[in-house]
């Protein structure tokens, strides 16, 4: 299976062809939904088989490169379509293509009767074909194009229901500001592989990273390269300063949320600084902005998530806040903690969001948490898969989301001190909080919706994926318990990656040492706080949902700086888009173009114009007039002759 | 008195420029064409007054050729005029300028 793994990568561009150029004749909705799953079965199944065939190898023997073709050789330069198996690679395409495939079936469902159905299921292959090159490329240049293929299908999925209102504006607004908001962070990165390319003089992973170790290159281009690549990965993974696109992302339907926007693309960044993970180990300074940078933006996007009320938009801050705990772990070199974490991540915030989907179906397109209420007896399965989901993230043993959450934690508190411990606990703590919250307004409480709504669990289609990601958001973190508790060298994730990190963990190498007791007792801290934070949102919002009100009352700033998010998008609109916008309209388009342009080319053609209409004037049909000039021009030539003998 | 070529090359000469003074100024096609026989065989003139002084024959030949173009040109050229004529009734060629801007 490790051979054909390229299959992973054609399958989903086969079933985006066929669905992207016969989907409208075909107008089947099974049809297209069989063809869109099963490109992404079919590579989920491949992708477990080269998985299983790994393990059974020794370490050693566990990388490997699938060539297919070259793609382009110039001088020096030589990059090829190959696609690299190894543990990390894997770990990745069983992600992308296990939640891609329970996704696809949950949108057969989802999308039903939506009139451009076959192009939903076009776009969503094509997803999938664009991130399996980004992570299992064997090159910089390869994961580059995955990189901007997942862009470009993110834009495409966004605005998606193009002729649809979003907030202020359209969906189609939305997906331009994720895109350019994108390419920002991509010109970062391809900044960073223009250095790598001009520092090791390949693009390839294995020769790059090979000769970051054994090439003597200064601490200064490690930290170029580092921060280069970190801006790539904060815009495509919504980071601080760059994360201003996710929220509106949540334009398009629900099922691209889960997949693009919360379980795969987000976390590409993640990805792309894990299997850096050299580079950036070799710039300790970056590795620290890193950190700093994933735990204030957990922190903060964490307090904007608490006062929303579109279902949709707390998720999608709750994202964005995850995702900065995953930079943390990175930042604290615990990439395989990171990893570990993109991996429940991807479990309980796609249950999630395929939960709010199913919620939304129900309640026919209301997203507002405020207008829900006592939705659990309607939708019983919806409602008991959402609860695992919110107690999964809140870090609550023994789902998943504890074992990667306290790893994180923990690792911070190791690596980096007390303080990243506080903003992550407390990140954690609002979290719990921020999950209840809207937890108990949907499925608790008392209904608040009118009679004309008529909530009805979803169909099969949808309620399957969901139980099939609740076992998954369940289960999923007992691959990875931490070693106080399963003995030395017990961590069975950390043990898979940890040949990928090694060359990383040996220039890292100076944890501090620190007892389990430390260990034992910061995990008891967090859960507790997890807890508290969850029964208060239980006090809170069912005993007395009178406190929520009076707060934000009396906190009328502060709830008001929350609400609006900090004012973020309001500054970067005064900042930054309003001056250019205001610079091209005023003078780009009032002089430059209008005046300048216009009048140099405007001008020319006047000119010739009157000159040709005085011109014209000499062509008299006189024929005797040409004649006479014809002989003028005899006398002139004669005379030049013989002058000039 | 010795005749010497530039008799004749002057003798030419001004028949040439009395035909171009004629196409340039008179305002009948019928004289302009006239005048344009009339530079030709200025023409004719300067070849044959050089053969004769080179003793060589191939200006001769080249005069015979000169009017037979001649003759084709007046045949094609009175055959335009006419018709011409028949169309406007006129053949001052200043009235005939419709090829113009």
């Amino acid at each position: 299976m490790r051979e054909i793994i390229y299959l992973t990568v054609v399958l989903p561009l086969v079933g985006f062809l066929i669905n992207g150029i016969f989907g409208s004749r075909i107008k089947n909705e099974k049809v297209i939904g069989i063809i869109g799953s099963g490109a992404i079965g079919i590579s989920f199944l491949i992708a477990l088989g080269a998985f299983i065939e790994t393990l059974g190898l020794p370490v050693e023997q566990r990388q490997t490169i699938v060539s297919l073709f070259s793609w382009l050789s110039v001088g020096n330069l030589n990059v090829s379509f190959a696609y690299q198996v190894d543990q990390l690679s894997l770990v990745m395409a069983l992600i992308v293509t296990g939640v891609g495939f329970v996704i696809h079936v949950y949108s057969i469902g989802y999308m039903h009767g939506d009139k451009s159905f076959w192009r939903f299921f076009a776009y969503l292959n094509l997803f999938i074909f664009a991130m399996m090159n980004l992570i299992l490329g064997d090159n910089f240049v390869l994961l580059f194009l995955g990189w901007e293929g997942v862009g470009l299908c993110s834009y495409l999925l966004i605005g998606f229901w193009y002729d649809r209102k979003f907030e202020k504006s359209t969906t189609s607004d939305a997906a331009k500001k994720a895109f350019i908001v994108n390419r920002i962070g991509d010109f970062g990165f391809l900044l960073g592989m223009f250095l790598i390319y001009m520092t090791f003089g390949s693009l390839n992973f294995n020769e790059v990273f090979s000769r970051a170790v054994s090439f003597n290159i200064s601490e200064t281009t490690f930290s170029f390269i580092a921060i280069f690549l970190f801006i790539g990965a904060t815009g495509k993974s919504a980071q601080i300063p760059l994360f201003v696109w996710l929220p509106d992302a949540m334009a398009g339907p629900t099922p691209v949320s889960a997949l693009i926007h919360a379980a795969t693309m987000v976390t590409a960044g993640v990805y792309m600084v894990a299997r850096t993970s050299i580079i950036f180990a070799s710039a300790p300074d970056i590795l620290m902005v890193v950190a700093i940078i994933g735990a204030l933006t957990a922190f903060f996007a964490a307090t904007i998530g608490v006062v929303q009320n579109d279902i949709k938009k707390v998720l999608a801050y709750s994202t964005v806040s995850q995702l900065g705990y995953m930079f943390l772990a990175m930042g604290m070199g615990a990439f395989s903690a990171g990893i570990f974490h993109v991996m429940t991540h991807a479990f309980f915030k796609a249950l999630l969001f395929l939960g709010a989907g199913s919620v939304i179906h129900a309640m026919h397109d209301e997203q507002d948490i405020q207008k829900y209420g006592g939705l659990k007896k309607y939708m019983p399965r919806t409602y008991f898969t959402f609860l695992i989901a919110a107690l999964a993230i809140s870090g609550i043993p023994p789902l998943s989301g504890f074992f990667s959450k306290d790893e994180i934690l923990w690792q911070s508190y190791a690596n980096g001190g007390l303080f990243f411990w506080i903003i992550g606990a407390g990140t954690a703590m609002m979290t719990a909080f921020y999950m209840f919250r809207l937890y108990i307004l949907t499925f608790e409480g008392k209904e608040r919706f009118g009679h004309e709504k008529h909530p009805h669990e979803s169909p099969a289609l949808m309620t399957v994926p969901l139980i099939i990601l609740a076992v998954l958001s369940a289960v999923g973190g007992f691959i990875g318990i931490p070693e106080i508790f399963s003995g030395e060298h017990g961590n069975q994730f950390h043990n898979w990656l940890s040949p990928i990190f090694a060359d990383a963990d040996r220039k890292l190498a100076s944890f501090s040492m620190h007892s389990h007791f430390e260990e034992l007792l910061l995990m008891v801290l967090s859960v507790v706080f997890a807890a508290s934070a969850i029964m208060f949102a239980r006090y809170v919002y069912l005993k007395k949902p009178s406190i929520a009100l009076n707060t934000s009352q009396r906190f009328r700033g502060i709830y008001n700086l929350l609400w609006n998010k900090y004012f973020v998008d309001e500054a970067y609109d005064a900042a930054i888009v309003n001056p250019i916008l205001n610079t091209s309209r005023s003078f780009l388009w009032k002089i430059a173009d209008n005046i300048l342009i216009d009048g140099v080319v405007n001008g020319v053609a006047k000119i010739i114009d009157l000159t040709s209409k005085n011109i014209r004037k000499l062509q008299t049909g006189v024929a005797q007039f040409y004649a006479l000039v014809m002989m003028l021009g005899i006398v002139a030539a004669f005379f030049w002759i013989i002058l000039s003998l | 008195m010795n005749i010497t070529i530039e008799y004749y090359l002057i003798l030419s000469a001004f028949m040439f420029f009395v035909g171009v003074a004629g196409v340039l100024t008179r305002r009948n096609a019928i004289i302009v064409f006239m005048s344009i026989e009339l530079m030709l065989n200025s023409a004719n003139l300067t070849l044959v007054a050089f053969s004769s002084f080179q003793g060589n024959s191939i200006g001769q030949l080249f005069v015979f050729f000169v009017m037979t173009v001649a003759a084709a040109e007046a045949a094609v050229g009175l055959a335009i005029i006419i018709a011409i004529f028949r169309n406007k009734l006129t053949v001052n060629i200043d009235e005939i300028n419709i090829l113009k801007w």
